[in-house]
C-alpha cells in the first residue's frame, strides 16, 4: 500500500474532468454485457474507464468475469449488449486500426510447441499487418532480450517452463511500441521471483508512458504496482478509481496499545471514537473526527500509559471488505 | 487509418462522452484520481505504420512455414511419397521373370495403367495417382484443413494472431490458400516419387495413350503434369468442406475425424446404385476422370464436369465456413 500511495500522491482540486472523459480514456465501456451460449451471464452492465497512462488493475475473483472483459475489448467475442471503445475507437469493428497498438496476454500464453521462441515470435509478428518485416528479426531479438529469453530463444517452445512460456508469451505483447498492453493474470504460475520480474518490467513499462490493463485475483500484487483498479464481482463492477482514493474510501483504524486497556478505550469513546474493540493490550477504534493530537493528548491526562499510537491505513482488501461486505474468496 | 474508421469514431461518439450514471461506486471515489500521464502520452505514440499490400503474402508465407514445419504434415507427406515406392517394387517382383502384368482393363483408369507399368515406367505416375486419389490424398487434406483453424483454436494460438491483428478472412483466406498448396504439394509429392521409382526400375521411352496412339516421353511427361494438376485440383473441394468443418469445432482432431469420416462416407455413398440421382454431386463422383487426360484427343466432358463440382463445393463451403469464423466467439 505504502509503495502505491508513494507513487501517486493525490492531488486534490484537480481538473474534474481530465481522465475521466470517454475520449481521454484507453478504455471505456458502457453496458457492456455478455451472456454466453449456455446462458451464463458472465459480465454484466460494465461501465469502465481507463485513463491514460495508468496502470490499471482490473480485480475480481475467479469467475467475475475479467477474462469475458478482455475478450470483449479485444474483439474475440461479441458483447450481448453494450459497448467498448479502446483508444478511443469502437471495438470490435475498429479492430484493425486499434490492435496493432495495443499488445495482449490474455488467458495465459499459447505457443506452437514445435517452434522455437523466436519463430513463435516470428510467426506473430507476421500476423500483424503493421509490422514491418524488415526490422522484424531485430524487433523479436529486442523482445526476447526484455524478457530475459535472450538465451533460450533457439529452444522449441515445448520444452519452455511454464514461466518461460508467460515470458514468451509477455514478449508477444511487446514486439512493437504499445500504447496499451492488457494482461490477463500475468503472473499465474509464476514463482516469486518471476512475479517480481514482471511486476518491475510493468513499472518500466508505465513509466514509458504505456497504460498497462492488468487483471488479477491477487488483491497484493494490484496495490503494488497499480495507480488505478476496478473491482469485479459476480460480473459487475463494484468500484472503480485511483487506488489511494479507494483505500481512503474505506476508512483506517485507530489503534493504541496500553497496558491499560479499560481505561483507553473510555477515553476514546468520550473523544467520539465508534466501535472501541478492545483485545488485550490492543485497544482499536474508527478514528472520531477530531484532531488525533487532541485525541493523545486526552489518553495521557487521563493518565493512560500510551506504549503505541498508529492510524493504520485501509488495505484494497479493507476497502473490498467494506464494498461487499464479504471477504475476497470465489463466488459459489 | 481509414476514412471508414474515422466515421465509426463519429457515430459512436455521442453515445459515449455522455457522463456515466449507471457506474456503482461511492462519487467521492470517482472525483479525481490521479491521471499519472495526460493526453499527451496518447497523441505521442500515435503512429503506426499503415498496412503494406504484401503483408498478406507475409501471413501466407509465414502460414506455409507452419504448416511444413509440422511433423503430422511431414508425416502425411512421407507415406504419400512411400505408396509409388511398395507399388512400384510390387510390380517389379511380379513381372521380374519378364512377363507383363496379367489382368487389366477393369475399373476407371487404375488397373489399366498398372499392367503399363513394366512396359514404361512413366505409367507409375498414372497408378499411383490413381491409387492415392480414392482414400490417401483426400484424407491428407481432410488432416489439414480440419486442422487449420480448430488446431490453432485448440492450442489457443488462433486468439493471439486474432489480436495480432491477422484479420478473421484474411486469416481465413490464407489457411485456404495454404490447404490447396497442400494439396498441390502433396500430390507432386506422389507425382515425383512415382517419375523417380519409375525410371529407377523400369524401361522409359515412348509410350501408348489409352486410345492406342504413341506419343513421345516429352509429351508422356507433359501430360503427367496436367494429371497431377487434375488431381490436385480434384481436392479443392473437400479442402473446403475440411475448413468448414474447422471452423465449427474448438478441437483439432474433432475436426480432422470428422472430415475424414465425411470423405469415407461419401466414397461408400458414391458405391450405391440407388443413389445415383445424387452422386453427381458427391465431390468424389469425377475424381477418376483424370484418366480421360489420357486420351487422344483428350476428352474433356468429365474433366469438366469434375473442375465444376470442385468450384462449386470451394463457393459453397467457402462462403460457409467465412460467413461462420467471422461471427464466431473466440473463447479458447
Ligand atoms: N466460453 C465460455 N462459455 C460459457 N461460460 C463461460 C465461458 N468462459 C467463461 N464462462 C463463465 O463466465 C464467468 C466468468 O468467467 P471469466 O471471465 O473467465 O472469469 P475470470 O477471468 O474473472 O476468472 C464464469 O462463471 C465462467 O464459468
Ligand atoms: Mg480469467
Amino acid at each position: 500500500m505504502a509503495e502505491a500511495s508513494a507513487t501517486e500522491p493525490k492531488r486534490p482540486g484537480r481538473e474534474p474532468d481530465r481522465g475521466e472523459r470517454a475520449d481521454d480514456a484507453v478504455i471505456a465501456t458502457r453496458g457492456l454485457t455478455k451472456r454466453y451460449r449456455g446462458g451464463q451471464l458472465a459480465v454484466d452492465g460494465l461501465d469502465l474507464t481507463v485513463p491514460a497512462g495508468s496502470v490499471f488493475g482490473f480485480l475480481g475473483p475467479n469467475g467475475s468475469g475479467k477474462t469475458t472483459t478482455i475478450r470483449m475489448l479485444m474483439g474475440l467475442i461479441e458483447p450481448t449488449s453494450g459497448s467498448a471503445r479502446v483508444l478511443g475507437r469502437p471495438m470490435p469493428r475498429a479492430s484493425r486500426t486499434v490492435l496493432p497498438r495495443v499488445g495482449a496476454l490474455i488467458e495465459g500464453p499459447a505457443l506452437y510447441g514445435f517452434l522455437s521462441g523466436r519463430d513463435n515470435l516470428l510467426r506473430y509478428d507476421a500476423a500483424d499487418p503493421t509490422a514491418d518485416p524488415r526490422t522484424r528479426r531485430e524487433r523479436v531479438a529486442a523482445a526476447l532480450d526484455r524478457v530475459g529469453l535472450a538465451a533460450a530463444g533457439g529452444k522449441k517452445a515445448k520444452a519452455y517452463s511454464l514461466g518461460m512460456k508467460q515470458r514468451l508469451g509477455l514478449a508477444a505483447a511487446l514486439l512493437q511500441p504499445r500504447r496499451l498492453l492488457v494482461l490477463d493474470e500475468p503472473t499465474n504460475g509464476l514463482d516469486p521471483q518471476g512475479m517480481r520480474e514482471i511486476r518491475t518490467l510493468v513499472r518500466e513499462l508505465a513509466s514509458d508512458g504505456t497504460t498497462v490493463f492488468l487483471s488479477s485475483h491477487l488483491l497484493d500484487e494490484i496495490e503494488q504496482v497499480c495507480t488505478h483498479a476496478a473491482v469485479m464481482a459476480q460480473g459487475r463492477l463494484i468500484t472503480q478509481g485511483a487506488v489511494a482514493d479507494l483505500a481512503a474510501g474505506a476508512r483506517g483504524r485507530l489503534v493504541v496499545t496500553t497496558p491499560d486497556a479499560g481505561e483507553a478505550a473510555r477515553v476514546l469513546k468520550e473523544q467520539g471514537a465508534a466501535d472501541v474493540v478492545v483485545d488485550g493490550e490492543r485497544v482499536t477504534s474508527e478514528p472520531p473526527e477530531r484532531d488525533l493530537a487532541e485525541v493523545n493528548a486526552a489518553l495521557v491526562a487521563a493518565r493512560v500509559r500510551v506504549r503505541g499510537f498508529v492510524l493504520e491505513r485501509a488495505s484494497l482488501e479493507d476497502a473490498f471488505v467494506a464494498l461487499t461486505g464479504e471477504g475476497f474468496d470465489v463466488a459459489g | 487509418m481509414s476514412r471508414a474508421d474515422a466515421q465509426d469514431d463519429r457515430a459512436g461518439e455521442s453515445a459515449l462522452t455522455a457522463p456515466d450514471p449507471g457506474v456503482v461506486m461511492d462519487p467521492g471515489v470517482v472525483a479525481g484520481p490521479g491521471v499519472v500521464a495526460g493526453p499527451s502520452v496518447v497523441a505521442g505514440q500515435g503512429a503506426v505504420r499503415s498496412p503494406s499490400p504484401l503483408w498478406s503474402l507475409g501471413l501466407f508465407r509465414s502460414e506455409l512455414l507452419t504448416t511444413f514445419r509440422r511433423w503430422r504434415t511431414l508425416a502425411l507427406l512421407a507415406v504419400l511419397a512411400a505408396v509409388p515406392i511398395l507399388v512400384g517394387i510390387a510390380v517389379k517382383i511380379e513381372t521380374g521373370d519378364g512377363s507383363s502384368l496379367g489382368g487389366g482393363g477393369g475399373g476407371a483408369g487404375g488397373p489399366a495403367f498398372i499392367s503399363q507399368i513394366s512396359n514404361n515406367g512413366l505409367f507409375l505416375v498414372f497408378t499411383a495417382l490413381a491409387a492415392t486419389l480414392p482414400f490417401f490424398l483426400p484424407m491428407a487434406i481432410g488432416v489439414v484443413a480440419g486442422d487449420a483453424i480448430a488446431g490453432e483454436s485448440s492450442a489457443g494460438t488462433l486468439r493471439y494472431l486474432l489480436v495480432a491483428p491477422a484479420g478473421r478472412s484474411r486469416l481465413l483466406l490464407t489457411k485456404y490458400a495454404t490447404v490447396i498448396t497442400f494439396c498441390l504439394a502433396a500430390t507432386l509429392v506422389v507425382a515425383v516419387s512415382a517419375l523417380a521409382v519409375g525410371a529407377l526400375l523400369f524401361p522409359v521411352g515412348d509410350l501408348i495413350t489409352i486410345s492406342g496412339t504413341r506419343i513421345t516421353y516429352a509429351e508422356g511427361l507433359g501430360r503427367a503434369l496436367l494429371i497431377a494438376l487434375v488431381v490436385a485440383a480434384s481436392l479443392v473441394g473437400i479442402a473446403a468442406l475440411g475448413l468448414f468443418v474447422s471452423t465449427l469445432t474448438g478441437s483439432g482432431i474433432a475436426a480432422m475425424a470428422t472430415t475424414v469420416g465425411l470423405l469415407i462416407t461419401v466414397q461408400i455413398l458414391d458405391q450405391i446404385p440407388q443413389l445415383d440421382a445424387l452422386q453427381p454431386y458427391f465431390f468424389s463422383h469425377y475424381w477418376l476422370s483424370f484418366a480421360d487426360v489420357m486420351r487422344e484427343p483428350v476428352y474433356w466432358d468429365d474433366l469438366v464436369k469434375n473442375l465444376g463440382l470442385q468450384a462449386l463445393y470451394a463457393a459453397v463451403f467457402g462462403s460457409a465456413a467465412w460467413a461462420r469464423f467471422t461471427t464466431k466467439d473466440i473463447t479458447a
